[in-house]
């Protein structure tokens, strides 16, 4: 509907000011992106690290982005086993384990709500922890509006319903390298899908054979992937003020506020004291 | 393996899975379904560019916090190598296999 006004206030003038900005910086990003991809790269030299240059959906982005989201996807597998394991010690058979890891896809919500259950099934509980544990995924998709916001309503809403934690960071990464891959959400989520759904019956039907998946590092692969996104995402100085607000209320609210609204929290500070610095 | 009623689908637990489906699909498709309806200023423009650094920190912070010299290596291994090579995957397996390392020292 109003896709076009979007795009004018979104895509294009938002990330012209991050040009602008952090010229020095941009150039990392964009050898990044193209170091990232040697095999298909017409990225090019010349694409601004802005996403506003075309963007496609098609069979390679998908492809790009399944091949990207591998190894990770293997990580979250560890945590599927576990999911899997915890779902079915909750008295979840196998078929309504791997049911709610193919329909929800959300790591975090789903083993809290494993852990809530009881009989009878605190249905109300449950829903609300959901809910709350995955406002953040609204943020997230917002993040990705820039790109996301110029592809058609069944592409982009059908691909940020198989975005999670991991294969978001992903995109973010490859969408800020100026790739103009709009299919490369999809295609780290279909490597996410896979392998969460195959895991979490491999957990259920094991029961407690596998061990602790701290025990092969497999718990670190989130924080490993959001340091390596991080690394990329720092633009200089002008990114230093709202991650150290982020960084502190999230710290803060973790501590004091129960569930993760911490995630919430800190997004919104850095971005509420970035709308007041703005001096138009 | 698979013991009795492996397969089992109690009427009850598919609607209250398909309850947390549903509520999760609207966070996850809710941002960008607001984010097309709404006038965005200049000024909500600059707060949302810095979105993706801020939760990204917000995530890894505590999660950081919450660990201990072994994951504050390997974050630094990961850091390091991400800065130098650009490849996610070879910082993904550095960072690993140092905080299995180092967790096996500690």
């Amino acid at each position: 509907m109003s896709g076009v006004d979007f795009e004018n206030a979104l895509g294009l003038v938002q990330l012209d000011t991050n040009v602008t900005e952090t010229d020095g910086d941009d150039a990392e990003y964009d050898s990044g992106g193209a170091a990232a991809h040697p095999d298909d790269a017409p990225v090019g030299e010349a694409s601004t690290s802005d996403g506003a240059g075309t963007i496609t959906f098609d069979r390679s982005g998908i492809r790009a982005g399944f091949l990207t989201c591998l190894p990770v996807a293997l990580g979250v597998g560890g945590y599927g086993i576990a999911f899997g394991m915890l779902a079915r010690r909750a008295g979840l058979s196998v078929a309504e384990s791997a049911l709610m890891s193919a329909t929800v896809l959300a790591g975090a919500a789903q083993i809290i709500a494993v852990e809530l259950w009881a009989e009878p099934i605190p249905v109300a509980a449950i829903v609300i922890a959901t809910l709350a544990i995955n406002l953040r995924y609204s943020l997230m998709g917002a993040a990705l509006g820039p790109w996301l916001g110029r592809l058609s309503p069944l592409r982009s809403y059908g691909s940020l319903l198989v975005m999670a934690d991991e294969n978001w960071a992903l995109t973010m990464r490859e969408l800020q390298s100026g790739s103009g891959r709009g299919a490369f959400l999809l295609g780290t989520g279909i490597a996410m899908w896979v392998f969460w759904v195959t895991s979490t019956i491999i957990g259920a039907a094991a029961g407690g054979v596998i061990g602790d998946p701290a025990s092969y590092g497999i718990d670190f692969v989130l924080a490993a992937v959001f340091v390596a996104l991080a690394t990329e995402l720092w633009e200089g100085r002008s990114t230093l003020v709202p991650w150290l607000v982020a960084l502190a209320t999230a710290i803060v609210a973790a501590a004091l506020v129960p569930g993760q609204w911490y995630i919430l929290l800190g997004g919104f500070a850095a971005a509420a004291v970035e709308v007041i610095r703005h001096d138009g | 393996m698979m013991g009795e009623g492996a397969l089992a689908l109690d009427p009850l637990v598919v609607g209250v899975v398909l309850a947390m489906a549903l509520v999760t699909a609207l966070t996850k498709v809710g941002g960008l379904w607001l984010l097309r309806r709404i006038e965005v200023s200049e000024r909500l423009e600059a707060g949302l560019s810095v979105l993706p650094g801020a939760i990204v920190i917000a995530i890894l912070g505590p999660e950081l916090a919450a660990g201990g010299p072994a994951e504050w290596g390997a974050a630094g291994v990961v850091l390091l190598v991400m800065w130098r090579t650009e490849s996610i995957l070879l910082s993904l397996c550095s960072g690993v296999g140092t905080v299995v390392l180092f967790r096996a020292i500690a």
